[in-house]
């Protein structure tokens, strides 16, 4: 009898922990599963590619360092941030990062559109020391990145590990990584129309100005200067029924 | 069975000698080669530590519980508190005097965030919730913690995930998931100590002596269970290779934004809200010397809470690339969820119904009080900022930042020091604290620091967002983002002023809690109100 | 697959109709009278260890 009611009860938390999960998890579900399914989630655009051996490398220093605590890379659809910011992120801009860089805090300014906006001597001397260029900045200064080589000998197994999570790198890409790095840092190299290919809208520089070696800011300011400039805006219609979400 | 036990635990620590030692001979980069030799240097010491300890924790007629691995959270619980405390106060000042970031790489704002709000939300918070559901479990189930060494595993391991999740981030091993930064093999030791920890717990309440499941242990159980769920989910990752600390995360973009604010504002809500909850449904009666005040509210909170909280996320995704129906949704749940927080706050508030003069008598009992007065003003402001309208201004601004450590200092830390001024006297023994006045100070000093920290926030939040939309009567724009960043100096310092105080106020609880548990009592202190000194003998 | 327009509508109907029951069912086992005394119980037990 004492063994059968000790039985109810051991049931009860388990059932109180199992009804906890269930009720729990609805939520989760209804709102992440149908991001997966429905094909509005995405909007139809040209232009968006998997990002460079060297533009990824510079992803993960733009991820190390934790920039994204202080600049955000999503433009909201209000009116002033299209003003200040440019056209609004679209989800599409975003398939190929793992993680997503949207940030959560403007400490410093948006990033989703900085490609293209400063030259590589700015950003050079900004990384060196920020206050150098824009007295009333309060953002760190990184002058040990122009300084530190880049590791990328193991470039190719980054871009496979971003295969197996779905960007689609061929085979070609990832065997061309290593040499990809130097390719993009070398505007004079003999593979310059195959990465190009490769990589439509890339751009092909000394980006640190130093062509003594690939440096980890050669890596930074390339991630940076592609960052929005793969969309062609021109024609993407927003009120189409096939962008609308 | 205690033979097994010692043999399997000694196996487990003997292969994860073996496990450290060939993941830092291989180790690609350098975060990976130091947190090999950490994880075996924590199985040697964790030999050592059986050895030491194989014949303590028995239980006794006098003290049937297992208490040392309370008294060695809330010791940890302390220590993390101040360091967390610490580091934040650092980062306020580096964004005030931007030339404390030294311009290397381990100390720029960028790798000791992370640190402040891990420290803070996991050592800090993590502790003091192991600490108070582990002390409560046993007292509401009236039986003894389940398991020999699990859960020094428990204590231990977290300890060690914290260290590995620390020197991490200083060293630039980070996935940047925001309050989930720790690299996959980091989050694979949590996952094992976190269902260590669910083992233990849900074991102790399956043998307990007492007939119903206190509503403490749901809110724990929810904690434990939904942390679960959600740190698998979130942390889905491919390791480039098995001797490196980077991965790439499964998902990406748009779903992997949702995924991460799912996870990250639940952490709020199971971590930060339904496991301190645990923590008030408990300290606060035993405080009040009073049942809590409904406790069919509590069911009622209880599947509420955690139904509602889940969906909330989305509203950290306003006006971005989220399809329109799921910030619905996530605004739609976050302004219901208001109800269920009140419900919690008026079930804590009127505990006290009969009882109010030891507002004004028991300092410890006004810190629990104002903690949850805090839980309510949080979680009214939180609805009101997941308003699309709203949003619109506080997104990406200081009000968020305020918002958060208006939760954080006001509720999360002072129900926390309100359990710690209650479980220190309890687990030493001791006739009382070894001085109240002190825990007056603490709490005014800590409360004048939350109130201009986060006044602060929302003046340069408010302003800042104001000035992103002013317009010229041209129509143009009227201020460019650096001036934006110019006009939040002087906020930026009044914070810091808040941060510093609000860690004073810190350090004199743990002078305190230090003298309490070597046995001092303070002397020239005015009489103890009789109903306070036996609280907890 | 579902489309959105599916969706939408089955949650809107369906979807409230199920949480709106599932809450009433929370709210009958707090407030049904055999379990006061349950909860009654359950309330002191903090109050009576150590």
């Amino acid at each position: 009898m004492k063994r059968f009611r000790h039985e109810i009860i051991e049931k009860n938390s388990i059932l109180l922990l199992i009804g906890t999960l269930i009720v729990a998890s609805i939520g989760g579900i209804v709102e992440i599963v149908p991001l997966f399914y429905l094909e509005s989630t995405i909007e139809k655009v040209e232009g968006v590619r998997p990002y460079s051996p060297l533009e990824l490398a510079g992803r993960n220093i733009y991820i190390r360092e934790g920039c994204y605590g202080c600049h955000s890379q999503m433009v909201r659809t209000l009116r002033d941030e299209v003003e200040r910011w440019g056209h609004y992120s679209l989800a599409a801009e975003s398939i190929y990062d793992h993680p997503f860089q949207w940030g959560s805090k403007r400490t410093g300014p948006d990033l989703a559109r900085v490609g293209g906006r400063y030259s590589d001597d700015w950003h050079v001397a900004h990384m060196k020391n920020p206050r150098s260029l824009v007295p009333e900045s309060i953002m760190p200064g990184y002058p040990f990145l122009a300084q530190t080589p880049l590791k990328y000998d193991d470039i190719a197994a980054h871009l496979a590990a971003n295969r197996t999570v779905g960007v689609p790198y061929t085979d070609d890409m990832i065997a061309k990584a290593v040499s990809d790095v130097r390719t993009q840092t070398n505007p004079e190299s003999d593979d310059g129309d195959a990465f190009m290919a490769r990589y439509p809208k890339a751009q092909q520089r000394d980006f640190d100005a130093n062509p003594k070696m690939v440096s980890e800011l050669d890596a930074l300011i390339a991630y940076m200067q592609m960052l929005g400039t793969l969309v062609d805006f021109s024609g993407y219609k927003a009120d189409s029924p096939e962008n609308r979400r | 069975m205690p033979a097994i036990s010692n043999a399997l635990w000694s196996l487990f620590m003997v292969g994860g000698t073996a496990l450290g030692a060939t993941l830092a001979i291989n180790a690609a980069d350098p975060g990976y080669l130091v947190h090999g030799v950490l994880l075996g240097a924590f199985c040697v010491l964790g030999l050592v530590f059986m050895y030491a300890r194989r014949g303590a924790d028995v239980a006794t007629d006098a003290s049937p519980y297992n208490d040392s691995v309370v008294r060695a959270a809330v010791i940890a619980c302390t220590f993390w508190g101040i360091t967390g405390f610490l580091v934040g106060l650092v980062i306020a000042l580096q964004l005030a005097f931007p030339a404390l970031n030294l311009d290397l790489p381990w100390t720029s704002f960028g790798r000791l965030r992370p640190l402040h709000t891990s420290a803070v939300i996991f050592a800090f918070g993590g502790n003091a919730l192991i600490a108070c559901s582990f002390f409560i479990v046993q007292r509401t189930c009236r039986v003894r913690l389940a398991g020999r060494w699990a859960p020094w595993f428990v204590f231990w391991g977290y300890q060690l995930f914290i260290v590995l999740a620390a020197t991490g981030y200083v060293l630039g091993v980070t996935q940047s998931k925001e309050y989930a930064e720790p690299e996959w093999y980091v989050d694979l030791w949590l996952t094992i100590v976190w269902v260590v920890y669910l083992l233990v717990f849900l074991v102790t309440v399956m043998r307990r002596r007492e007939p119903h499941i206190y509503v403490a242990n749901w809110f724990f159980l929810a904690f434990i269970i939904t942390v679960a769920m959600l740190h698998v989910v979130n942390n889905l990752a491919v390791p480039v290779s098995f001797f490196g600390a980077k991965s790439y995360v499964v998902f990406a973009g748009v779903q992997d934004a949702m995924i991460q604010w799912w996870y990250a504002h639940n952490a709020v809500g199971f971590f930060l809200t339904a496991g301190f909850l645990g923590i008030m449904y408990y300290f606060v009666p035993k405080r009040a010397e009073r049942p809590i005040y409904s406790y069919r509210l509590s069911v009622v909170h209880f599947w509420s809470l955690i139904f509602l909280y889940i969906w909330a996320g989305p509203h950290h995704l306003h006006y971005t690339a989220l399809p329109d129906w799921a910030q619905t949704l996530g605004m739609t749940f976050s302004i219901m969820l208001w109800m269920p927080s009140w419900g919690g706050m008026i079930n804590g508030l009127m505990t006290l119904s009969g009882a109010w003069d030891k507002l004004r008598t028991d300092p410890v009992m006004r810190m629990l009080v104002v903690s949850v007065a805090f839980y309510g003003m949080s979680t009214f402001e939180g609805p009101v900022m997941s308003i699309k309208a709203v949003n619109a201004l506080s997104h990406y601004t200081d009000w968020t930042i305020g918002h958060v450590h208006s939760g954080a200092l006001g509720w999360v830390a002072f129900v926390s020091f309100g359990a710690l001024y209650m479980l220190v006297p309890s687990l030493w023994k001791r006739e009382r604290l070894y001085s109240l006045r002190m825990v007056e100070w603490h709490f005014w000093i800590a409360t004048i620091g939350i109130l201009l920290y986060i006044t602060a926030m929302w003046v340069s939040g408010i302003m800042q967002g104001l000035m992103w939309r002013a317009y010229d009567n041209l129509g143009f724009l009227e201020y460019s983002f650096v001036e934006t960043v110019e006009a939040m100096h002087p906020y930026y310092m009044i914070r810091a002023l808040g941060g510093a105080l609000f860690l004073t106020g810190a350090l004199i609880m743990v002078y305190n809690l230090w003298r309490t548990a070597r046995g001092d009592v303070r002397i020239a202190e005015p009489e103890v109100p009789p109903n306070i000194a036996p609280v907890m003998a | 697959m579902m489309s959105y327009e599916e969706i939408r509508s089955a949650a809107g109907s369906y979807g409230l109709i199920y949480f709106i029951l599932m809450f009433i069912g929370v709210l009958i086992y707090a407030l049904w009278p055999g379990n006061r005394k349950k909860f009654d119980d359950a309330a002191r037990i903090p109050l009576e260890e150590d």
